[in-house]
């Protein structure tokens, strides 16, 4: 294989990372359980019967180019394995990942090296950093392995040393950082390659709140300047519902529910999902759409004119100025309205 | 379960306790201990087996050894050990006492900074005072040339180990085996191929340090954190560039650690090496003994403590910064051209000096004379109460176990054992032991395997006696552990040739002596895994048990022993093996036994046959008592499992 393969062959409707019926099993014969009878029992009982443990199972998606895809589950649910699945450091047991088109799962040695150096990187929970070398030849080390000229690479690594505002601690050791700043360290070696795809993997659990919420922010900015695919794995709902433009539930190794946040705590999959969900303020999430209803005959349709992807809590300036309901409406056309009364139920907890 | 259905009132819990196994154990020993004393008085002095039987064993060993000639593979390895000792010895006289300072002291600065620089620099300074110039700098070229080796051989099979869990399940029994195998017992076999002189030195120390070189490297490998070695692929590096930038770079620490364990264990084998004709400071400790000059024997000694220290202390301080983040390069700079100016001054010195270029006579001040005449008032002294001691303990401790061992009928010996073995290990640990103890039988060496076992044993019980209160002590309290852990470390650095010499000065030659020299080589290790299991019970074990009301004693007793029993047993395995590795010096001092028999065989030719019949018969009885010392750990493990 020569780097001529790897020349993007994908146009704008190709998925990012599509993942297709991607299984990972532990145990004796593993490669026998995707695809048999015992792949639909539960995990206490494909224990007792064959041994087996299988964290991951057939899990099918796609990311669309420049999306931020979360996938949300708590401990143990294979969360971990799922992204280390996809990146291929642990080998999936069964099914293909496909990064912009070529797929990695049947890429060679060599191969796999030359996309995980050129088209996707990673960011993990430890941050990995090497404690003998300063921040700046930490971020460089992608570029180093991958064979870039000294000047060019330090260059690039001051580049988003900048990016991710560590300027100033270049030369310091990585211990020398706090939590947060060894993690800015991580996202910057992640960034210098300049992939198309970055993979998270609870990124920011060993921080604390206030931090946490700071490097969300960061990497929201991130993601508006530099527009990279994500792949996101977190096991904390509102960091999911913030960062996310769609949202996947891992349980037991298998995805219960892929959508948009409001579709998750609008309509949720599952009694799992809607547990998860329930603690979520609903006019945080909710858009007009979930709420909208007809207009009543007698009601004069004279309010502010509102988008019905626009969040609850957004409108309620808009619709509480106004004296009559405000008109959802989408390429001029009305979808419904939308009164007082209707958003103070459902700030209320009430049923919409 | 019948009369479970039957009568569902009858507290069913009481049916889960588990029967008292521990305690049932402890009764069937002590049963046929019993059963071994009655057999010895009914049976005593029969079937006994005579010292000196031929054994057609070791007449095709002595065969065996004429006719061996030379080994033709090993003249060309013997050929380049002994020019790397010739060259290195050249090079010590070439730069002279003040070069080697120099460039020692210079080595001592890059590595280990400032003050480590100027203990090697007072260090070597002592060989000169001491009158040991020479000697202290052949034992320095054969440590360097072993430690050399061992790094070359060592550092590649850690990695492979490191990184191949294939790889290191094949070689992780050698070197166990390799650590149960009394290190002065494979001496005479070493030199059957590497002659008599420095080659089979440094063969014999290179087994007997290599490997925790091996086994820290692959340890610090497998240590290093999973996530950089993921991050780093992650990112596309090959499995070279982790090892170069990850793995290698982030274990350095523990691999420092390995090569100084190394280090100490090529002086320590070195010294004893001079057993087979080895130069170097051991020669003058044997010259000394050999002639019971035991203040030449303790200036020797002295030398070899000093040595030990140094590079001990400059070795630990290296490792201590591995692990620090590096100095900036102004002040690397600094340390170079200082390091350069030190080497420079040191070759300089006896060209613009000339009088410094031999050391000077009216510098040495030898300790020998000044000890050999505190001896006539420690004979007035302290020899009535040690001489009492050693009777005493002969009398009533030695002689009867002694007797036990020799006087009851051989084959009855050996099935008490292997009844012992099957009580605390499996049918296979009984077999192993049979096996080893027939072994004896066969080589024609049954009477001084007897002796040396009965040495060994009285010398592994008071070994655990220590490692128990002392390793309790320093195990729970902070003081006691910063007050006995530098005694420990000096015990554990000291080559063991060194105490033998004031033991000799105080018991004289006898079996007792022997006993002290194991007690003090061992001990130290015993006490330091016993504290290290004591403090490592939970707390919250602990303060629930003083929240229950417990005295000091109970705690001790009923929470701390108990659960630190695993690794106590691992302290009695350690005792026991460290005990063995001294039966061989045991026979230089009075011990008799198998140990004398191999000193025997070094010293003449004819004699050869025994020799490498009781080096052997050494290994024998270590595999045994390091098998059933190893299955009394298992058994108390799982017994306590059961709760």
């Amino acid at each position: 294989m020569s780097s001529p393969d790897i020349v993007p062959t994908h146009d704008s409707t190709t998925p990012a990372v599509s993942v297709r019926n991607l299984w990972k099993v532990f145990g004796p014969k593993a490669e026998s359980i995707p695809g048999s009878a015992d792949a639909d029992l539960a995990p206490a009982e494909l224990k007792d019967k064959t041994g087996c443990v299988a964290a991951v199972r057939d899990v099918s998606f796609d990311v669309a180019p420049g999306e931020v895809f979360v996938v949300m589950g708590l401990s143990g649910s294979g969360k971990s394995t799922l992204v280390r699945c996809i990146t291929r450091l642990i080998e999936p047991t069964a099914g293909d990942v496909l990064v912009e088109g070529d797929n990695l799962s049947s890429a060679d040695e060599k191969k796999l090296r030359e996309l995980r150096r050129n088209r996707f990187s990673m960011v993990f929970q430890h941050f990995g950093l090497l404690p003998h070398r300063r921040v700046i030849d930490n971020v460089a080390y992608g570029l180093e392995v991958r064979g870039d000229d000294k000047a060019s690479r330090l260059a690039r690594a001051q580049e988003v040393i900048d990016l991710v505002s560590l300027n100033g601690f270049e030369n310091s050791y990585p211990d020398q950082l706090s939590g947060g700043m060894q993690q800015r360290v991580g996202l910057a070696r992640a960034l210098a390659g300049d992939p198309d795809i970055m993979f998270f993997d609870e990124p920011f659990s060993a921080l604390d709140p206030l931090i946490r919420r700071g490097m969300q922010d960061e990497v929201l900015r991130l993601h508006h300047e530099v527009g990279k695919t994500m792949v996101f794995i977190t096991h904390d709902l509102s960091e999911a519902l913030r960062l996310g433009d769609r949202i996947a539930i891992m349980r037991n190794g298998r995805l219960v529910q892929v959508g948009r946040p409001d579709e998750l705590v609008g309509a949720p999959a599952d009694d799992y999902v809607a547990d998860f969900t329930r603690d979520i303020p609903r006019s945080h999430v909710l858009t007009m759409r979930w709420i909208m209803r007809p207009p009543r005959p007698e009601e004069a349709l004279d309010g502010p004119e509102v988008s019905p992807d626009m969040i609850i809590r957004d409108s309620i300036g808009p619709i509480t100025s106004a004296s009559g309901p405000a008109r959802i409406v989408q390429d001029g056309q009305l979808l419904g309205v939308v009164d007082r009364d209707d958003l103070l139920t459902v700030i209320a907890g009430g049923q919409s | 379960m019948a009369t479970l259905t039957a009568e569902p009132q009858l507290e069913p819990q009481r049916r889960i306790v588990p029967p008292p196994k521990k305690s049932r154990l402890g009764w069937q020993l002590l049963g046929v201990l019993v059963t071994w004393v009655v057999l010895w008085r009914v049976f005593g002095g029969q079937w006994t087996l005579e010292s000196g039987v031929p054994s057609t064993i070791q007449d095709w060993l002595q065969s065996f050894v004429s006719n061996l000639g030379i080994v033709s593979f090993t003249q060309p390895i013997i050929a380049v050990l002994n020019a790397l000792y010739n060259g290195g010895v050249w090079l010590t006289q070439q730069l002279g006492w003040t070069g080697m300072i120099g460039l020692c002291s210079a080595l001592a600065l890059i590595v280990a900074g400032w003050r480590m620089a100027l203990l090697t620099i007072v260090g070597m300074l002592s060989f000169g005072v001491l009158g040991l110039w020479e000697p202290s700098m052949e034992t320095l070229v054969l440590v360097a040339i072993t430690v050399l080796l061992a790094i070359l051989i060592g550092i590649p099979l850690g990695i492979a180990c490191g990184l191949s869990t294939r790889f290191e399940r094949f070689l992780m029994p050698v070197l166990d085996t390799l650590q149960i195998m009394p290190s002065f017992a494979y001496l005479p076999i070493v030199t059957l191929f590497f002659l008599i002189g420095p080659p089979s030195g440094i063969v014999a120390s290179l087994i007997y340090a290599v490997p925790p070189t091996i086994r820290l490297t692959s340890v610090g490998i497998r240590q290093v954190a999973s996530a950089s070695v993921e991050a780093a692929e992650s990112l596309g590096a090959t499995s070279r560039q982790v090892l170069r930038d990850v793995q290698l770079p982030m274990s350095r620490r523990t691999r420092v650690v390995g090569i100084n364990q190394t280090v100490m264990a090529a002086l320590s084998m070195i010294t004893i090496a001079a057993l087979v004709a080895t130069p170097g400071l051991g020669q003058s400790v044997l010259g000394s003994l050999q002639i019971l000059d035991i203040g030449g024997a303790l200036n020797s000694g002295l030398a070899i403590v000093v040595m030990a220290i140094v590079l001990d202390r400059v070795i630990s301080a290296a490792s201590n910064r591995a692990g620090e983040i590096a100095p900036s390069k102004r002040s690397r700079y600094t340390v170079w051209a200082v390091a350069a100016a030190l080497i420079v001054a040191g070759v300089i010195l006896p060209v613009i000096v000339p009088s410094s270029a031999k050391w000077n006579a009216a510098w040495t001040h030898s300790i020998a004379d000044s000890v050999n005449s505190a001896t006539p008032w420690l004979k007035d002294h302290l020899y009535p109460f040690t001489t009492a001691m050693t009777e005493w303990i002969t009398v009533w401790v030695i002689n009867p176990l002694e007797s036990l061992l020799t006087d009851t009928p051989w084959f009855m010996v050996i099935a008490v054992w292997a009844v012992l073995a099957l009580l605390v290990g499996k049918y296979r640990t009984a077999i192993t032991v049979g096996l080893c103890l027939i072994g004896c039988v066969l080589l024609g060496l049954w009477p001084d395997s007897m002796v040396t076992l009965t040495q060994v044993i009285i010398a592994a019980a008071f070994t655990m006696v220590l490692g128990l209160l002392i390793g309790t002590w320093i195990g729970r309290s902070q003081t006691a552990d910063r007050v006995w852990r530098p005694i420990l470390d000096a015990g554990q650095v000291m080559p063991p040739f060194v105490y033998l010499v004031p033991c000799l000065a105080l018991f004289g030659p006898t079996r007792f002596t022997a006993i002290v020299a194991a007690i003090i080589y061992a001990a130290p290790a015993a006490i330091k895994i016993v504290g290290e299991g004591i403090s490592t019970v939970p707390t919250n074990t602990i303060e629930a048990s003083r929240s229950a009301g417990a005295t000091s004693t109970q705690e001790i007793l009923k929470v701390q022993i108990p659960m630190a029993r695993p690794i106590i047993m691992v302290a009695l395995n350690q005792g026991v093996i460290y005990v063995m590795a001294m039966v061989v010096v045991g026979g230089l001092v009075g011990g008799g036994g198998l140990g004398y028999d191999v000193v025997k065989g070094f010293s003449q030719e004819r004699f050869a046959g025994i020799g490498l019949a009781a080096g052997i018969a050494i290994v024998l009885l270590g595999v045994m008592l390091d098998r059933i010392s190893q299955s009394a750990g298992r058994v108390r493990r799982t017994s306590s499992d059961v709760r």
